[in-house]
């Protein structure tokens, strides 16, 4: 069995693999198999997770004091469900407005001092090694490239004239930025790949021990 | 460090060893070596943590005289009013705070420090009794209301004003005018457009404005009769999105025009997902890929297979790790905070325009603070200006969280 699952799971990956071929029959019969598999998969970790495990445990749960509350998601569930029915269809709009507005509440607070707020303390403080010619350069750099990513993304004056250099120097900073993060990226990326052509010339094949 | 951790090891095995209370102690059931005991911890002193919700007390008091040299570690005791101490924590030398976060609320405890030195543990005087009690308001974190008033304030402010016909202005922003460019392309190759939303849901701010960008392409697509696909991953979006497709077609006066099988769910999972729109993209060659929303690691799969078709490409995100593939292989890319100023820009909606300019207000703020602090703190450092301390401190105050 175990076999069987090696040469599947190797057989798979070729197929995937053979898209940067070329669209073609292989590459079609595991797309079918991975979309179908994965949507069957979620529907019933969804169910499980949520239905069953929340849901009913929660409300049949005699000493959760909170059970009620379940039944308000149960509810907002139902409703989104409603779509289906033309006439009542507008219901379904409920439970995403309730959705978006507590999440937007919830994450306020904490994206504002997180993002925001603590950004511009840190950005003031020295960093620990202050006093050599590094670190000079390094505390002139964070503060430079802040303060003109900020211009950058400040959208209520046109980047024209002295305003407009600071945000192209912003701009050259998020670059600079995107360049470093890009090739670090990519050499994550390749032991990626390097795990997948390990699997096959290693468990699959056996050509490396 | 090694020695430290050594130390702490010995004082661990020692207090296991002894296993004894602190009333053992207390009756000399230990010191039965020549060698005196360490000088006893001084003032201890228990109180009630501040700003939370009745789980902890802090212990603090001051360092036995034989600390470092001499001692092993300190032990925390704790009793309840007429009970027996027990042995709650050990510490390393150097110590002098400990934050019980083993309490219930209510209920008086007492403290002692004990110090471990080499023939036995000596202890310090008990400390008043503390209750753990809880706080509605932290006052600590003052200076973050006073910034969110003033952000939230800005922002209905300028809600308020757009919505009273004021008109607002926002800079141009580069690839939103591509946008209808690239919708009418698409149109004269009789080929569709892919609107991509990122892959998560709803409740995420990044797929909302890719929502709002949506109404906004497809009221373009409408008007041009050309095609739009949407293959999405959560059941919510496949939502949103349709009515938002519907809606769109309805206001260009072509509600016949609109199909649901525009917007199609494919999977949850992230890269069956990515499978089924790189099958859609190579096979239906749109003429126009448009990616806006939160994506991870199909970025760039995404953005290496719209170009490998030739597709016009616009991009959206304000996930940093993922902006650099979308700048490499798109043609034009939204950068973080620019995705949520498009669809501002696009809806002329009087709140989207109202927070886009209560955050500019903020950055105002932020500019601000920054030059300042960061001017007083060479000046500090550099030239010992000694006026510079209190703008320091007033900096630190206002954007330091407790």
């Amino acid at each position: 069995m175990e076999t069987f699952g090696i040469w599947l799971a190797a057989l798979l990956t070729i197929g995937i693999i053979s898209f940067l071929y070329k669209d073609n029959v292989l590459y079609k019969a595991c797309e079918s198999i991975f979309v179908g598999i994965s949507a069957g998969y979620w529907f019933i970790t969804y169910y499980w997770d949520n239905l069953y495990r929340k849901f009913y445990l929660g409300v049949t749960d005699m000493d959760n004091p909170h059970r009620f509350f379940l039944w308000i998601a149960f509810a907002l569930g139902v409703m989104m469900l409603t779509r289906l029915i033309g006439k009542i269809g507008w219901l379904s709009r409920w439970p995403l407005a309730f959705i978006v507005g507590a999440t937007a509440g919830l994450y306020m607070m904490t994206y504002f001092v997180s993002n925001a707020f603590v950004q511009v303390g840190a950005t003031i403080k020295l960093p620990p090694d202050f006093g050599s010619v590094g670190s000079y350069i390094s505390f002139g750099m964070i503060a430079l490239g802040t303060f003109s990513g900020l211009v950058y993304f400040f959208f209520s004056k046109e980047h024209k004239g002295v305003f407009g250099g600071t945000a192209k120097l912003g701009i050259w900073f998020l670059m600079v930025t995107f360049g470093a993060s890009f090739g670090y990226t990519v050499m994550s990326r390749m032991s990626l790949m390097l795990g997948r052509l390990d699997f096959l010339f290693g468990e699959w094949l056996g050509m490396i021990n | 460090m090694l020695n430290r951790v050594l130390l702490l090891c010995l004082a661990l095995v020692w207090t296991v060893s002894v296993s004894v209370t602190a009333q053992d102690v207390a009756e000399g059931g230990i010191d039965t070596l020549s060698l005196p005991l360490p000088a006893p911890a001084q003032n201890v002193v228990a109180a009630n943590h501040v700003y939370d919700d009745g789980e902890v007390i802090d212990v603090n008091w001051d360092k036995s005289p034989d600390d470092p040299e001499n001692i092993l570690g300190y032990i925390v005791y704790r009793a309840e009013t007429d009970g027996a101490f027990d042995s709650i924590r050990t510490l390393l030398p150097g110590e002098t705070f400990f934050s019980d976060d083993n309490v219930e609320d209510e209920i008086p405890y007492k403290y002692q420090i004990g110090v471990i030195g080499e023939n036995g543990v000596s202890l310090s005087g008990e400390s008043e009794l503390a209750v753990a009690t809880w706080e509605l308001f932290n006052f600590g974190m003052w200076n973050t209301f006073l910034w969110m008033f003033v952000f939230c304030g800005s922002v209905i402010g300028f809600i308020i004003s757009a919505k009273s016909g004021r008109k607002l202005y926002i800079r141009k922003i580069g690839g939103l005018e591509a946008l209808e460019e690239a919708v009418g392309r698409a149109t004269e190759m009789g080929r569709p457009i892919l609107f991509i939303p990122g892959i998560l849901d709803m409740d995420d701010v990044q797929t909302l404005a890719a929502i709002t960008i949506l109404g906004k392409v497809a009221r373009v697509v409408a008007d041009y009769d050309s095609k739009i696909r949407m293959p999405v991953s959560r059941s919510l979006v496949l939502t949103a999105a349709r009515e938002t497709i519907k809606e769109s077609y309805t206001s260009a006066g072509r509600p016949d025009g609109y199909n649901e099988d525009m917007v199609q769910y494919v999977t949850d999972e992230q890269f069956g997902y990515v499978a089924a729109v790189n099958g859609i993209m190579v096979r239906e060659k749109p003429a126009t890929c448009l990616y806006l929303g939160a994506f991870f690691a199909e970025s760039l799969i995404l953005a290496e297979t719209g170009n490998s078709i030739g597709a016009i490409q616009i991009a959206g995100t304000a996930r940093p790790g993922q902006l650099p593939f979308f700048v490499a292989a798109c043609d034009y890319t939204l950068i973080g905070e620019e995705l949520f100023a498009a669809s501002a820009y696009l809806s002329e909606d009087p709140k989207q325009l109202g927070s886009l300019k209560g955050q500019d207000v903020g950055k105002v703020i932020a500019m601000f603070g920054l030059l300042v602090g960061t001017a007083a703190m060479t000046l500090s450092v550099a030239w010992q200006v000694p006026a510079t301390q209190w703008i320091l401190d007033l900096m630190n105050n206002l954007f330091t969280t407790n």
